[in-house]
C-alpha cells in the first residue's frame, strides 16, 4: 500500500470510528428517553397528583412527594439566587484583579462539580445533627448550596459579555458605579442570566443525594419545612429499590415526571438564551 | 475564535472553557469619588463572595471535626483496612475507595474515546446546520438527573446487560490469561462493571463538551495551513488540533473524573452494595464511598459508625478538590496559551 492510500485509509476508519462515537452517545439518550417515557407514561394517572405515598400493597399516588419537591426547590431558588447573583456580580464588575476575586472564583468553580452527597453531609453535620431533627430546611439550604455556585458562574460570564463601550456610555453619563450595574450591565446581561437560573433549577429539581441526609422523606402530607419533608428523588430512590411492583411504578412515573421538568427547564433556558440580543 | 461564538448557551454545569475577559476593570480615570450607594453595593456583593469562599472552608473544616472521633481511633490504617463492621465498631474504607477508584477508571476508559469521536465529529465533520442540535443533544444528555440514570440502569441496563453481555465477555476476553480473570463470575448484571458503564455513559457529553469547545479554541489558521499542505482531516484532528489544545482535553478528561468520583445515584443503584470483596472480577458487586453513605448513613449509629462515614465522605471530597483543582488549573493555562500564540 502505497502511503497514501495508507493514510486515506486511516482518515476513512478515524471518521468512521468518530461517527460511531456520536452515535453511541445519541443511542443512550434516545434509549434512556424511550424507556423512561414508555414506562412512565403508562404509570400517570389522576392520583399520581392528588393521593400520597403508599405502603406497599396499596393505591397511592406522589401529591406529597410532588409538593414537597416543588416547596423545597422553589425556596432553595429564592435563597440561592439572589446570593448567587450578588456573589457573580462583585466577580464580574468589581474583582477583575485581586486576590479575593480569584480565589473565590477558582473555589467556586470546585464547588460548582463537587460531589453533591459531600453537600448533604456538611449541611448535616451543621444543621441536622445541632437541631436534632432531619426538617425541609436543611434540604433547602443544601440545594441552595448547590445553586449558588451555577448562578455565579453564569452571572460572571453573562457581565463579561455586555460590551465596555456600554459601561463607558454611562459612566461618561456620570453615573455612579453601582446605578451602571444595576441600570445597565445586569439588564444587558439579564437573558443570559436567567438563563443560569434556569439550568441551575434544573439541576437541583433531580438531586437526591443532598436531600437524603437533610430533607430525609415523609410519608404524609406535610408543609412544615422544620419537620421531615416528603420530596420526589428521594421516594424515587426508596420505591425503586423496593422489591414492590407498585412502588416500581410509582417510582417510574416520578422518574419521568422529573424527566420531563428538567429536560423543559433546559429546552425553555436554550429558547431563551438564543432569543436574547447578546453579543 | 472566541469560545463562546461557536455555541451560545453555556452549559454552566460543565465548568467550561471561559470566555476571554473582554473588557480591562472598569475605567479607572473615569470612576468619580464613590458616593455611599457605591460602598454599599460594592460591600454587599463582596459579602456575598466571601460567603461562597468559607462555605469551602466550612465544609472541610466541618467534616473534620464530625469525622474526628474515627480519625483518631483509625489514624492512617482507615485506608486500607478492609473490614467494614459495625456492630464490632471496626471501620476499614478500603472496599469502597477500591469501588469508587475502580468504577471511575473503567467510566474514564470508556468514556475518553468516545468523547473524543463526539467532539470530533461536532467540530470536524458535522455538517454546520447540524452541529447545534447534535450539541445540544448530547448536553441534554448531560442534564438529565443521575437518578434517571440510577433506575434505568437498575431495572432495564442490568438485566439485559447480566443476560446477553456478560456471558459473551466471559466467553471471550474472560479466557485470556491475567485480564481474564477480570471478566468471570457469575453474570449479576449488576456489579462493578455495571456502575462504570452508567458513569461512563453520564461524564460521556462533560467530557465532550470541554473537548467540543477546546478544540474551537485552535485558530483556523493553524488547520488551515496544515490542510494546505496536504494534511487529512483526521492528521489536522491528531497533530494540529490535539496537540495544540492537549493541556484543555486533560482538563476536561478531570473534570469528567472529578464528576465519577462524586456521582452518587447511579452508582448507588447498580453496584450491589456489599462490603465484601473475594476476588478481583469486575463482575462482582461491590461499594463506593458514594455509594456507602446514600446506604448506611440515615440508619447509622450517632457513633463511630457516623464518623467512619463522615469520614468517608471527607476522603472523597479531599479526592474531588485535587482532581477539580488539576483540571481547573490545567484549562487556565490553556487560556493562557492560547492569549500567547494568537
Amino acid at each position: 500500500m502505497t502511503l497514501h492510500a495508507k493514510r486515506r485509509l486511516v482518515n476513512r476508519v478515524a471518521l468512521a470510528l468518530s461517527l460511531a462515537a456520536m452515535v453511541f452517545g445519541l443511542f443512550w439518550l434516545l434509549a434512556i428517553l424511550f424507556e423512561v417515557t414508555r414506562l412512565g407514561f403508562s404509570a400517570l394517572s389522576l392520583d399520581l397528583f392528588t393521593k400520597m405515598t403508599p405502603p406497599p400493597g396499596s393505591e397511592g399516588g406522589l401529591a406529597n412527594a410532588i409538593a414537597g419537591s416543588l416547596i423545597m426547590v422553589g425556596l432553595a431558588m429564592a435563597v440561592g439566587t439572589p446570593v448567587g447573583i450578588l456573589a457573580g456580580i462583585y466577580l464580574g464588575e468589581y474583582g477583575q484583579r485581586g486576590w479575593l476575586a480569584s480565589a473565590t472564583r477558582f473555589f467556586n468553580d470546585i464547588l460548582l462539580s463537587a460531589p453533591s452527597i459531600v453537600i448533604g453531609l456538611f449541611v448535616y453535620a451543621v444543621m441536622v445533627s445541632t437541631m436534632k431533627s432531619f426538617s425541609g430546611l436543611a434540604g433547602i439550604v443544601a440545594l441552595s448550596l448547590i445553586v449558588i455556585p451555577v448562578v455565579i458562574r453564569t452571572t460572571e460570564n453573562m457581565l463579561l459579555l455586555v460590551p465596555n463601550t456600554l459601561r463607558e456610555a454611562a459612566f461618561a453619563l456620570g453615573a455612579q458605579k453601582w446605578k451602571v450595574i444595576t441600570l445597565v450591565t445586569a439588564r444587558a446581561a439579564r437573558a443570559g442570566i436567567v438563563t443560569g437560573i434556569l439550568l441551575a433549577m434544573a439541576r437541583i429539581a433531580g438531586e437526591t443525594a443532598p436531600l437524603l441526609f437533610t430533607a430525609l422523606s415523609n410519608q404524609f402530607w406535610s408543609l412544615d419545612i422544620t419537620e421531615p419533608m416528603a420530596n420526589l428523588p428521594v421516594t424515587i430512590f426508596k420505591f425503586a429499590m423496593s422489591p414492590f411492583s407498585d412502588w416500581q411504578q410509582l417510582a417510574w412515573a416520578g422518574v419521568f415526571l422529573i424527566t420531563l421538568g428538567v429536560l423543559l427547564l433546559n429546552i425553555v433556558a436554550r429558547v431563551l438564551f438564543k432569543d436574547a440580543p447578546h453579543t | 475564535m472566541d469560545v463562546t461564538a461557536a455555541s451560545p448557551v453555556v452549559p454552566v454545569t460543565t465548568n467550561r472553557v471561559e470566555p476571554r475577559r473582554e473588557h480591562s476593570p472598569a475605567p479607572r480615570t473615569l470612576r468619580r469619588k464613590s458616593g455611599f450607594g457605591d460602598a454599599l453595593f460594592l460591600n454587599i456583593t463582596r459579602f456575598f463572595a466571601i460567603l461562597t469562599l468559607l462555605t469551602l472552608v466550612g465544609i472541610i473544616v466541618s467534616l473534620v471535626i464530625s469525622s474526628w472521633p474515627a480519625l483518631q481511633k483509625f489514624g492512617f490504617s482507615f485506608l486500607w483496612q478492609s473490614e467494614w463492621n459495625p456492630p464490632a465498631e471496626k471501620f476499614g474504607a478500603f472496599i469502597p475507595i477500591y469501588g469508587t477508584l475502580v468504577t471511575s477508571l473503567i467510566a474514564l476508559v470508556i468514556a475518553i474515546p468516545v468523547s473524543f469521536g463526539i467532539a470530533f465529529f461536532l467540530t470536524e465533520l458535522s455538517p454546520v446546520w447540524l452541529r447545534r442540535p447534535l450539541g445540544t443533544a448530547i448536553e441534554l444528555l448531560a442534564a438529565i438527573p443521575s437518578i434517571v440514570y440510577g433506575m434505568w440502569g437498575l431495572l432495564v441496563f442490568a438485566p439485559l446487560f447480566g443476560e446477553y453481555a456478560q456471558p459473551a465477555l466471559a466467553a471471550t476476553v474472560g479466557q485470556l490469561p491475567f485480564v481474564g480473570a477480570l471478566f468471570r463470575g457469575p453474570p449479576l448484571g449488576i456489579g462493578l462493571l455495571t456502575a462504570g458503564i452508567i458513569l461512563a455513559i453520564m461524564i460521556i457529553p462533560f467530557i465532550a463538551a470541554v473537548m467540543r469547545d477546546v478544540f474551537n479554541v485552535t485558530p483556523a489558521m493553524l488547520k488551515e495551513s496544515a490542510y494546505a499542505l496536504g494534511a487529512t482531516t483526521w492528521e489536522v484532528m491528531w497533530r494540529v488540533v490535539l496537540s495544540y489544545t492537549k493541556v484543555g482535553v486533560v482538563g476536561g478528561i478531570m473534570l469528567g473524573l472529578g464528576r465519577a468520583l462524586g456521582e452518587t445515584m447511579a452508582v448507588t443503584f447498580v453496584i450491589g452494595n456489599t462490603n465484601f470483596l473475594s476476588n478481583v472480577s469486575l463482575f462482582s458487586p461491590g461499594n463506593s464511598i458514594t455509594s456507602a453513605l446514600a446506604n448506611e448513613f440515615q440508619e447509622a449509629d450517632p457513633g463511630l459508625h457516623s464518623a467512619a462515614l463522615i469520614e468517608l465522605g471527607l476522603i472523597l471530597f479531599l479526592i474531588t478538590f485535587i482532581v477539580l483543582a488539576a483540571s481547573k488549573l490545567l484549562l487556565m493555562r490553556l487560556r493562557v496559551h492560547e492569549g500567547s500564540k494568537t
